[in-house]
């Protein structure tokens, strides 16, 4: 009755997107999640009567395209819905618009700097190029580069063969990219703060540093290296909410015969001889199988859930300093209806897109210091956003939901836990920088849930609430992720795996870890893989 | 030109002929051209090609973009910037060019104005004032856009020049090619300038946006007897193939916009070696296109001559052993040549005079679509060139 | 008119001194031009106060190219070193801590601090050798980039992972893994950070500090004796040097292909000199922008010079002082080494927190020493010498310079001041070079003293800028050899090697 051949642990988007493909390949699956709901970090949960919060994650556009497909995720109801624009507040009570028509577009940045607005097509040239390289690598396991098994070595080679494809000025430009900060990376381009504070956001956005640290660069691709049926850089909705991406691929798992236990909070795995066994559940089940994945970030998987005795040392340790420093918070609002925005006036269509509040660079830096330092960001980044505007599905009529991204945000307040007066606080400083360009919106609010990256550690799991379970930075990613030497999705115990969002290629709703990981597993099954290959972008 | 907030409420603007153009335009097929709207087809556009080749035509050309480059080191910085010899473009005079990245790849082609010393205007497709700005550090000059400070109209086609004499400018006759020429209009200044995209004899009428629309009032006024129709964007697409002009974006991807390393192309690549004078001593890309003359290009830009009478759109282009080595660019049939012509870009070394060259052309009739491989010429020179376009004094039909 | 044949070499500072000995050695008529009235650039020993001397751009020696003092028997030609393998004193509030390397001669630290360390050190020190390898390399040429792959590869599996995975890291990330004193990891992050725009939180500062892992040495009579010494052996190796003549300009001749080429360079005083050859020790930017012109290059090219990272970020204090200096805690035996205020890692990263905003540290970090104590020539009997690098001051101060310089000097005194209280009683004369000042003083665009950042994004095959990060530049007879071409700055010596290596081959590597 127990006994399965794959247990996933967590029903995220990315255990889920093992699971299911684990179960098109005809095997036995059973996923556990912990809490009453699946999802983990793609949500919709109704907090407050008829209104329907995405909570964690809120828009969609890394979902790789060929997983949707594959799984049939429009079948199992999923629809992504593109919205246009994303504009930023200047103090002076304009603002600069990132209308959707590219003419419009250039036109609105000409209003504030004749030559950035030009500038901007060399700028979206240059990141396109990044994309485009850093695309064709999400579908594939990194090689191990201190490896030289065949495999590896023809991964390295592919590596190099795409690499060499930039041509001689672009690769040079791509390790520069690589190690730069979105701010120096932005002056190559823009020479007016406005117009490189509308973009630093993309560099910073779930990261534990500011827009000068060395390596922001890349964050930026994070945000703009997913595509809305081909648009690349656009962003959508899910219809529904983000918990409409989790139903549909939980849809998708469950017509492949696998099974989904919720309240089913996993307490150990099992190791025998070596060997992943079956996992523990809190409540003293058991349960078992010879494969068990791990959608759960490594420092949760192999520090609380194993033995230690289970591992070694040197991984313990890598473990231990894995970082996963939160560094974002959220608040999700029930609004009586559609708040004004005098910089806008009504009807606006920036109105449907994000929304952001930080007009320069030293702005952006200054939350980054108040973060160091242990603290919220007294002036802090939103990415404020109403789906409802979008999706009917979200909020009663004539009511709105609004989603307001928050960074900087401790795990801990000055190396102390969140009181409810901290939260309070936070709320306030959150509600101070809305009501600053929309006066009626404090009066609009019928309720606000407030999460910080505790809430995101205690209640999705991600420890020290880091949205992508794993930071972004270099030593984090591609083969180092989440540790050089176990890049490739097995874990350090044979049959056990990892495909979170802590392995390759990261974090955001892009199911790749998960569906890459179940590659693998197949192939050391040696059974066919029903995981498709890449798109081309050519 | 100072941008309102609310620009976004009009995502495209009226041209400042739009009263004229709007109600000439029967058909009501507008096309967008960047920040404006120009008409696709006034009134039939086979007719308006004829009125070309025949008469004359008014096109609304105050898109393009247009920017105003002044300052002691203008021809040093014109020099720095372009591939050919802007010391040779003497004031009042108008030279076609390209520019170059530093790998030698086409950023874009336009036509430098030399309106007088250190002053000078670059006509182009694409914004440049990125690429202007940064290619003018270390030079004492100034850069401002001006596309929307300065409307202008085509005027081409045989009888072009009389109507100019109409209009009462004095001696536009005399004007040679390429020339450039003030006349006063009601109070402000009227350039012209013979130079257009049709290969055709013809002049550019350059005036300041308030006077836009009674210079055409008075053009189409005095034009009536000779002839003048207004002419959209199609026409104009059919005459400027005829003349074996490349335009950006069609036949070249500028370099500045492209994503992919390989899709960009050299002046040799676009048959434009002409442009190109290595020997007026630095300017950007001319490293990289030296080292190409030395490597070898790897495209060629050539016309061909295909066979039948079905237009080779977007064809493949195959070699005798049915290998695939381009891709036709733009393609047509040209009632002024009576041929079927087309541009195509070809691999080194194939497409050279005397060529065997296949194009495989889908057509359909009746929606019932037929694929066929058309045997192909490549031809030298402009499929249609008629001396009227170079004629000193320029004749009145 | 001089002759056409010879090598010119813009710059007398150590890596044009180098450049031209080597030339001259292989048999090069070569003309070295230096600005200032004595050759060494920004590795001098000057006269700061009546009586007083010292190094007044860099003050410690760690990284000299060991092929460079080797063949040009620099020991013979005047270099001696007072010392060597100096200590680092990490001066702190509960008493200072002596570090030598992996050795913790003095101080409290736990035996898992002590463990820490000795892994820090010994793999800094590996991943140091592994980088130093590539020092004398012409960068990004197929041949020398397979051997950079093979040396990564022959650290093994283990520690080319960890290579891989650390490169990028900030320093307080990893000293925060691993160690527990709070001295102990400020006196670590120091090396990341020193000279840098970088706090220990910035990303690379572990690449940064593997610039500093060799042992600091204090060469005798102050860095102008390097200089002095390399100045000797370019003139005994048949080089001519010429002091107070300042470039103003280089000069290019058009062909009649109309190719353009270097012609030689035109003096401040209006005198021309040409050559077939100039090699400039100036920084990307001088070199390009100033002395040759963006116009003679591509307009991509010109726009990554421009965009080149090079504003200094690093000031430089000059203390005459009538007497010994007591820091608390510090046994004069001690007095000499390397002192360090960077208490611990929060100290530093505030310090490194106004810079963003173009503003100094209020409570700087510092790196101390007092070079009369190993050479008493550099001070009137009696006295002595302080110099000490002050960070955070970044060369775009908000409000300039002029009115930034007294409180920055008033807020380095008082740090100074809460670790040796009596200094200011004791001192005599002061000065202290911004940013703006070592610009004036060395000509180096920015007033960085490694001519730009030394960062990933501006390494190897990418620095000064690719197309010009071989030595030869895109303007045929132009070549570079200073701190702005591979391997970078500290007195090391290895791309003026390496320039006249690509001189002599006629540009191709």
């Amino acid at each position: 009755m127990n006994r399965y051949d794959v247990i996933v642990v967590g029903a995220g988007h990315n255990g889920l997107t093992s699971a299911a493909f684990l179960a098109k390949a005809g095997l036995k699956v059973l996923v556990l999640e912990r809490n009453p709901w699946i999802g983990g970090a793609a949500v919709s949960r109704e907090l407050h009567p008829g209104w329907i919060y995405s909570n964690c994650s809120y828009v969609c556009s890394l979902l790789r395209p060929e997983i949707y497909r594959s799984l049939d995720l429009a079948r199992h109801g999923l629809q992504i819905a593109p919205y246009g624009g994303g504009l930023t507040f200047t103090r002076d009570g304009d603002f600069i618009g990132g209308y959707a028509d590219k003419d419009v577009r250039r036109r609105e940045y000409a209003r504030h700097h004749a030559r950035d607005a030009d500038a901007y097509l060399r700028y979206s040239r240059d990141t396109m190029r990044q994309c485009r390289f850093i695309r064709s690598l999400l579908m594939r396991t990194p090689p191990d580069p201190a490896s030289f098994r065949l495999r590896d070595l023809r991964e390295m080679l592919h590596l190099a063969r795409e690499f060499a494809k930039l041509g001689e000025t672009t690769m040079g430009d791509t390790l520069r990219f690589y190690s730069m900060s979105i701010a120096d990376y932005l002056a190559e381009y823009f020479e007016s703060d406005i117009v490189k504070a509308h973009h630093a956001g993309s560099g910073i956005i779930g990261t534990a540093l500011g827009v000068h640290s060395p390596g922001t660069a890349y964050v930026l691709l994070h945000h703009y290296m997913g595509d809305v049926d081909g648009q690349m850089g656009s962003w959508g909705f899910a219809r529904g909410g983000m918990g409409a991406v989790s139903q549909a691929i939980a849809g998708a798992l469950q017509a492949f015969g696998g099974e989904i236990r919720v309240d089913a909070p996993v307490a150990r795995i099992l190791v025998r001889h070596g060997q992943a066994s079956g996992v523990v559940l809190q409540n003293g089940d058991e349960c078992y199988a010879d494969v068990v994945v791990s959608s759960l970030d490594p420092k949760r998987t192999f520090l609380r859930l194993m033995e230690p005795g289970d591992l070694s040392p040197d991984l313990v340790r890598k473990a231990r300093e894995f970082k996963s420093r939160g560094s974002s918070g959220k608040l999700n609002i029930a609004l009586d209806g559609l708040p004004t925005f005098p910089a806008l006036g009504r009807g606006h269509p920036l109105l449907a897109g994000d929304m952001h509040f930080l007009d320069t660079l030293e702005r952006f830096e200054r939350a980054y210091d108040d973060w160091k330092a242990g603290t919220w960001s007294k002036d802090p980044y939103l990415d404020l956003l109403i789906p409802s505007m979008t999706d009917p599905t979200m909020a009663p009529p004539g009511k709105h939901f609004m989603s307001v991204f928050v960074q900087y945000v401790p795990h801990e307040v000055e190396g102390r836990d969140w009181t409810e007066a901290d939260r309070a606080a936070f709320r306030e400083t959150v509600f101070d920088q809305i009501a600053r360009y929309s006066p009626d919106f404090r009066k609009l609010v019928l309720h606000a849930e407030v999460r910080t990256p505790r809430e995101l550690d205690q209640e999705v799991g991600l420890t020290e609430g880091n949205i992508f379970q794993g930071e972004l930075t270099f030593d984090q990613l591609f083969f180092n992720r989440p540790f050089p030497g176990y890049a490739q999705y097995r874990g350090p115990v044979r049959g056990l795996w990892l495909c979170g969002s802590a392995t390759h290629p990261g974090g955001g709703v892009m199911a790749a870890p998960g569906a890459n990981a179940a590659r693998e597993i197949l192939r050391d099954l040696r059974r066919p893989s029903p995981v498709p290959e890449g798109w081309s972008d050519d | 030109m100072t941008i309102p907030r609310e620009h976004y409420l009009q995502a495209v603007f009226p041209t400042p002929f739009h009263p004229r153009t709007a109600a000439a335009n029967t058909l009501n097929v507008w096309h967008r051209w960047r920040d404006y709207t120009v008409a696709d087809a006034y009134f039939d556009v086979a007719l308006e090609y004829t009125a070309l080749r025949n008469a004359c035509t008014v096109f609304d050309l105050s898109p393009m973009t247009k920017h105003l480059i002044t300052g002691p080191d203008a021809l040093a910085f014109m020099n720095r910037l372009v591939t050919r010899d802007v010391a040779k473009v003497k004031p009042g005079r108008v030279g076609y060019t390209v520019w170059c990245d530093d790998a030698g790849q086409v950023v874009d082609d336009g036509t430098i104005f030399h309106l007088r010393d250190h002053v000078y205007r670059l006509c182009s497709q694409e914004r440049q004032l990125d690429w202007l700005l940064g290619s003018a550090y270390g030079f004492d000059v100034s850069i401002v856009e001006e596309t929307h400070d300065v409307a202008a109209i085509a005027l081409q086609g045989p009888t072009s020049c009389a109507l100019l004499k109409r209009l009462g400018l004095a001696q536009v006759e005399t004007l040679a090619p390429f020339g450039i020429r003030s006349y006063a209009f009601e109070g402000g200044e009227l350039m012209v300038s013979r130079t257009g995209f049709t290969g055709d004899l013809g002049y550019e009428l350059w005036i300041d946006p308030e006077l836009a629309v009674s210079l055409w009032d008075r053009v189409f006024d005095v034009g009536q007897v000779v002839g003048v129709k207004p002419m959209g964007t199609l026409a104009l697409e059919m005459s400027r193939i005829e003349a074996g002009f490349i335009q950006a974006g069609v036949d070249f991807l500028p370099a500045d916009r492209a994503i992919r390393a390989d899709r960009t192309r050299s002046p040799f690549e676009l048959d434009l070696e002409w442009l190109v004078d290595f020997r007026k001593g630095s300017f950007t890309g001319r490293r990289a296109l030296l080292g190409e003359r030395t490597r070898g290009s790897r495209y060629r830009l050539v016309k061909l001559d295909v066979e039948g009478n079905k237009p080779a759109k977007d064809a493949f282009i195959y070699d005798r052993r049915r290998r695939n080595v381009g891709v036709v660019t733009s393609a047509l049939w040209s009632p002024a040549a009576k041929a079927n012509i087309a541009l195509a870009s070809v691999q080194m070394p194939f497409g050279a005079p005397g060529d065997e060259l296949w194009a495989e052309i889908y057509y359909q009739k009746e929606l019932k679509w037929s694929r066929f491989m058309a045997r192909c010429t490549v031809v030298e020179g402009a499929f249609f060139n008629p001396a009227r376009r170079r004629a000193q004094p320029a004749a009145d039909c | 008119m001089t002759d056409a044949g010879r090598v010119v070499i813009v710059g007398g500072g150590h890596n044009g001194l180098v450049c031209a000995a080597w030339l001259a050695r292989a048999g090069r008529k070569v003309l070295v031009l230096e600005a200032a009235d004595q050759v060494g650039g920004a590795a001098v020993t000057r006269e700061f106060s009546p009586g007083f001397r010292v190094s007044s751009g860099a003050h410690l020696l760690h990284a000299l190219d060991p092929v460079v003092e080797r063949t040009l028997k620099l020991a013979s030609h005047g270099l001696a070193l007072a010392r060597t393998g100096l200590n680092t004193v990490a001066l702190g509030e509960g008493g200072p801590l002596v570090l030598n390397g992996a050795q913790v001669l003095a101080g409290e630290v736990s035996a898992t601090d002590r463990l820490a360390l000795a892994q820090h050190v010994s793999r800094q020190r590996r991943y140091a050798a592994l980088l130093a390898r590539q020092h004398g390399r012409i960068p990004s040429t197929p041949w020398n980039l397979a051997k950079f792959a093979l040396d990564i590869r022959r650290l093994g599996r283990a520690d080319m992972r960890e290579l891989l995975r650390v490169g990028t890291m900030p320093l307080y990330d990893l000293l925060e893994d691993r160690f527990e004193n709070a001295q102990l990891k400020g006196a670590l992050a120091l090396d990341g950070v020193l000279g840098a725009k970088l706090g220990p939180r910035s990303g690379q500062t572990f690449f940064t500090s593997l610039q500093r892992a060799g042992a600091y040495s204090m060469p005798r009579g102050g860095m102008g004796t390097v200089t002095g010494a390399l100045a000797i052996a370019a003139r005994a190796a048949g080089a001519e040097i010429r002091v107070s003549s300042p470039v103003a300009s280089f000069r290019v001749a058009t062909r009649e292909d109309g190719g353009e080429h270097i012609s030689g360079v035109v003096l401040e005083s209006g005198e021309e000199v040409a050559a077939a050859v100039v090699v400039s020790n100036a920084d990307p930017k001088t070199t390009f922008l100033r002395l040759l012109g963006a116009r003679h290059l591509d307009a991509e090219f010109a726009r990554r010079v421009q965009h080149f990272r090079a504003q200094g970020c690093a000031a430089k204090l000059h203390l005459a002082l009538d007497g010994l200096p007591e820091f608390r805690g510090v046994p004069p035996a001690q007095l000499g080494e390397r002192l360090i205020i960077a208490p611990d890692l929060g100290y530093i990263e505030a310090a490194f927190n106004p810079a963003k905003y173009r503003e100094f540290s209020p409570a700087p970090v510092l790196e101390i020493t007092v070079p009369s104590l190993h050479d008493p020539g550099l001070a009137p009997p009696g006295k002595q010498v302080l110099s000490a690098i002050v960070q955070y001051a970044p060369y775009d101060l908000a409000g300039g310079w002029d009115a930034g310089r007294p409180h920055l000097l008033a807020a380095t005194l008082d740090v100074l001041a809460r670790y040796a209280p009596g200094l200011r009683g004791r001192i005599l004369d002061a000065e202290l070079l911004t940013p703006v000042d070592l610009e004036r003083e060395f000509r180096i665009t920015g007033g960085h003293w490694h001519h730009g950042e030394l960062a990933l994004d501006q390494f190897m095959m990418l620095r000064p800028v690719p197309g010009a990060a071989q030595y030869a530049t895109p303007l045929p007879g132009l070549y570079l050899c200073g701190a702005g071409s591979h391997p970078g700055g500290g007195v090391m010596g290895s791309a003026g090697r390496n320039a006249a290596r690509v001189v002599l081959a006629g540009g191709r590597v």
